[in-house]
């Protein structure tokens, strides 16, 4: 027990200031909420995260969302295992075949209102591996999305950033 | 050397002239060797096989019809530094072999993928059922068969899928999945419980199939090395290493001794940061948090570096055909040595706290048991393997370069439940440690890459690379006009999961997370 009080002394704080989002990392599309609304998200923001066929490194960087360095529970943002809680869909992939069902009815299972951020290259447009027999042209032609957040994969603050930015806050909090 | 050619002389002295040995276009590690036999004794072959105590390590097909062939079935043999590669041929009308379920545990899945993708039988083999391929697909959908189109929009039909039951007095299933509660990859799996106690558990995969190997065919042997870095993202160099490995192999081209070196550098920082974050991941499966928070510190630091001397967090896309595209200068040399000291006395400082919390070692111990001779009996490779007692590691046994100077110690612990798991990462941590630093002391000067020009036609390569969970196997063969003819990829996880199966009988479902999390197989790898 003391090695552990110990070593949370000496570990501090370690959580950074989020750096502006850059250009280029997220495009706004679609359907977005009544500013109203993207007012009572602010504060609090659920997620639901669902991967529909990621190679697993959008995963990864998501994971390190909630590393202590960036610390997205700062910003009122945390991570769900149920869809009845979440106000976001957070989804990775090109959307598999035999994940389309699935990321369908996650979505379907939210209440409304809410948003769907779709995360990495392939979320996109399919990336690098492309449409085909086995995958869906984007994640938009599924449900509805509100940001898209590029890279692959995206860092941890692009995703944070883009995040942020889909419920119309800037990475200061506001 | 009599230890590298035990299966084959089996092979040879039960088969005589019916073998025939086939020219091995290129082998990295080069005692691959492949022979060809009738297909009515293909299933013999791996009788003859499982005599020596050889396991199966791979099985798939290639459509040969570019060549005017019918179908190729090939398995892939292992035995210590031995590696065999037996194959038939089928043709088109009649596409049967006999199955090597009877043998090897192995092939249940090998071989109803095959036929689910590829529309080869395997005669004999006990279960019918498609995999990958889900239920709501048109059942004569080939995707990997050359006559098939890969941007074909293959219609949802009606299916059923048969699981598995088992019946009793208070027996109930619970069903989790595809979509699970955490941020991870999706999967299906089927509980049989009597209160808390697990009696049976059924995996069903395929979730995150998006159709891997068939889109190599479409793409150029230089591109392709992006698609082989995200098989299975978390293993991006590992992976790109074995495409590009067999590749080079197919190709005969020698890779710059300064490409492998950093090769090395960068698979062994892919380790470290896996297995840091897989310890305090199954940590925090037991519910202690603390040790999940400390090792994420540590893991994003490794992270940070990477993006600060490769351009790239997870060093993706640097090993390309021919060599790497990145170099390390002696001040970055000086920052990765300086950073792992600064690692080393944090990483043993977190160790001590795991070994000396009781709570924690009381859930990880004799949970999720995989018994050695099971795990020898399944055919598992890597981490899983190694905690189960199995002395594996292609790194030792195949010693591509630079292993063959820096000697990795080779790592096993004989528990094989949650804590060996852990203890076998924590004590390759320890050594890639060791190993990095081996690594920058010894790295040759030179050039990063040459050249990698594309194999002849018809050459077929093949390479086994140590990723962080375990033997990966790549196998690459060039069509008639030296383009991509086939790619097959078996990452760890297509032999690991079934024996999750196994390992988790007799635990009780709470425990599940935990023993899953502990065995951390890819989805994405698994599916393709
Ligand atoms: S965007 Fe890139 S990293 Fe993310 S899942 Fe797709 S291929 Fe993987």
């Amino acid at each position: 027990m003391l090695r552990i009080l110990h070593q949370i002394w000496r570990t501090g704080v370690v959580t950074e200031p989020l750096p502006p989002l850059e250009e280029g990392r997220v495009t706004l599309a679609g359907e977005r909420l009544e500013e109203e609304i993207l007012k009572r998200f602010r504060g609090s923001l659920t997620i639901r995260f669902v991967d529909a066929g990621s190679c697993n490194a959008c995963e990864l960087e998501i994971t390190a969302v909630n590393n202590p360095f960036y610390d997205c529970e700062r910003f009122g943002i945390h991570f769900t295992a149920s869809p009845r809680f979440a106000d976001m869909l957070l989804v990775t992939g090109p959307v598999a075949r035999n994940m389309e069902v699935a990321l369908r009815r996650t979505y379907d299972a939210m209440p409304g209102p809410k948003l769907v951020v779709a995360v990495g290259d392939c979320a996109y447009d399919c990336g690098v591996f492309g449409e085909s027999y086995a995958t869906v042209k984007s994640v938009s032609d599924v449900v509805p999305v509100s940001a898209f957040i590029h890279g692959c994969p995206p860092p941890p603050a692009a995703i944070l950033g883009g995040i942020m930015a889909a419920i119309g806050k800037d990475g200061a909090g506001r | 050397m009599k230890d590298q050619s035990i299966l084959k002389d089996a092979l040879v002295a039960a088969f005589g002239d019916a073998a025939a040995s086939v020219r091995v276009e290129g082998a990295r590690p080069s005692i691959a060797a492949m022979f060809c036999v009738p297909v009515a004794r293909f299933a013999e072959a791996g009788k003859v096989m499982k005599a020596c105590d050889a396991r199966l390590a791979a099985e798939w097909a290639v459509d040969e019809t570019v060549f005017g062939g019918g179908f190729g079935i090939m398995a892939l043999y292992g035995k210590g530094v031995e590696l065999l590669l037996i194959e038939c041929a089928v043709p088109h009308e009649a596409p049967v072999f006999p199955s090597l379920t009877g043998n090897y545990l192995a092939a249940w899945r090998f071989e109803r993928q095959m036929r689910s993708l590829m529309g080869v039988e395997s005669a004999g083999h006990p279960d019918a059922r498609p995999w990958i391929k889900h239920e709501d697909w048109p059942p004569e959908a080939y995707p990997l068969r050359k006559a098939f189109d890969a941007k074909t929009r293959l219609a949802r039909v009606q299916g059923e899928y048969k699981w598995v039951r088992a019946e009793g007095e208070g027996v109930y299933e619970i069903a989790v999945g595809p979509v699970h509660a955490g941020i991870i990859e999706p999967g299906h799996f089927r509980f049989q419980a009597v209160g808390e106690d697990i009696i049976n558990l059924e995996e069903r995969l395929g979730y995150v199939h998006k159709g891997i190997e068939k889109r190599f065919e479409s793409m150029t042997w230089a591109a392709a090395s992006r698609l082989a870095g995200r098989v299975s993202g978390d293993t991006t160099v590992a992976h790109a290493t074995g495409y590009c490995t067999a590749l080079e192999a197919a190709a005969g081209c020698e890779v710059p001794a300064r490409a492998a070196w950093l090769r090395a550098l960068l698979l062994e920082r892919e380790r470290i940061a896996n297995h840091v974050g897989d310890i305090g991941a199954i940590s925090n499966d037991a519910a202690f948090t603390f040790l999940l928070y400390q090792t994420a510190i540590l893991r994003e630091r490794l992270l940070r570096t990477n993006q600060a001397i490769f351009g790239h967090r997870l060093t993706m896309d640097i090993v390309m055909p021919g060599g790497v595209n990145a170099d390390i200068t002696l001040e970055a040399a000086r920052v990765i040595s300086g950073e792992l000291t600064e690692f080393s006395a944090e990483f043993e400082r977190l160790v001590a706290i795991y070994e000396e919390t009781p709570s924690l070692e009381d859930r990880t111990c004799n949970a999720g048991v995989l018994a050695p001779p099971l795990a020898k009996e399944m055919g598992v490779v890597g981490i899983v393997a190694r905690a189960s007692n199995q002395p594996l590691d292609a790194r030792v046994q195949q010693a591509y370069p630079p292993y063959d100077v820096i000697a990795p110690k080779l790592i096993r612990c004989g528990d094989g439940d949650v804590n060996a798991r852990i203890q076998v990462r924590i004590d390759e941590v320890r050594e890639s440690i060791r190993l990095i630093r081996a690594i920058i002391d010894g790295m040759p000067e030179g050039p990063l890459a040459v050249d990698c020009p594309a194999p002849r036609p018809g050459a077929t390569g093949i390479s086994v690379v140590e990723g962080w969970r375990g033997e990966i196997v790549w196998w690459v063969q060039a069509g008639p006009g030296s383009e991509i003819n086939r790619v097959m990829v078996r990452d760890p996880s297509s032999v690991n999961w079934l024996a999750l199966e196994q390992a988790i009988k007799g635990n009780i479902v709470p425990d599940f997370p935990l023993c899953n999390k502990s065995f951390n197989q890819s989805y994405s790898g698994n599916d393709l």
